[in-house]
């Protein structure tokens, strides 16, 4: 099974400057551990817990995975997965 | 430096001005690797707040295909700060995810909705450092030489 999924410019550092990789996984859960093990440290700056981090967006066929189940979203062959950091910012308090 | 042309400035002072007192967002595109900032695209603050800013996550994916449909990069990522001055917050350091951009902070504390002038300053935001830099207003961008 293979999954495409791009990287956005900040996570490259990870995946040797490649801006998109191949993965595996029936959710996007296995998905994540599954490019961790090729590209150590990439998980930690997607899951925090059991849970994708708050401003970190993960799309799936172009729908944001927190509309589809979050990290249990299902993935099958040919999915295309896009990982983008949000865009956000905040004044003082 | 951060050389954005005239039109491009009103556009993105215009808009604070227009969403005040919510904190405005928006970037401005241009060709990869050009440092040129030609197309102003405002975005939602999809959190609508006079304190935080975010782009709904489903109109950034379809902003950032379209850049890449373009081969497009985000040249400036821009928000208004509506009673603070025109500086990144902790938490706008802390989310600066484009290196390569330039952060611009527009300030619309002094005359919110109304004329009058606004505080609008450029940073770059590598890795958590802060660094200030000359904004240059132009008639029109330079010539590409390419």
């Amino acid at each position: 099974m293979a999954i495409e999924v791009r990287i956005p410019t900040i996570l490259r550092t990870y995946t040797g400057g490649e801006k998109a990789v191949s993965g595996d996984g029936a959710t996007l859960t296995e998905l994540i551990d599954n490019l961790e093990s090729a590209h150590p440290g990439i998980k930690d700056r997607l899951v925090e817990g059991d849970e994708l981090r708050r401003f970190v967006n993960v799309y799936v066929n172009d729908e944001d995975v927190r509309f589809t189940g979050g990290l249990g979203t299902t993935l099958s062959d040919g999915d295309q997965v896009v990982v983008l950091p949000a865009v956000a910012g905040g004044a003082p308090a | 430096m951060l050389v954005i042309d005239r039109a491009t400035y009103d556009a993105i002072v215009a808009h604070a001005k227009r969403d005040h007192p919510d904190e405005a967002c928006g970037i401005v595109a241009g060709p990869e690797g050009s440092d040129r900032p030609q197309r102003h695209v405002p975005m939602v603050n999809a959190a609508g707040s006079p304190t935080f800013y975010e782009f709904d996550s489903t109109e950034l994916l379809a902003l950032y295909k379209e850049m890449w449909a373009n081969d497009e990069e985000p040249v400036v990522v821009y928000h208004s700060h509506t009673a603070t001055e025109a500086y990144p917050s902790r938490t706008d350091i802390g989310l600066a995810s484009e290196p390569g951009a330039h952060y611009v902070l527009v300030s619309t504390r002094e005359h919110g909705n109304n004329d009058g002038p606004v505080e609008f300053r450029s940073y770059r935001i590598i890795d958590g450092d802060v660094t200030e830099e000359e904004v240059s207003v132009v008639d029109t961008l330079p010539a590409t030489t390419g």
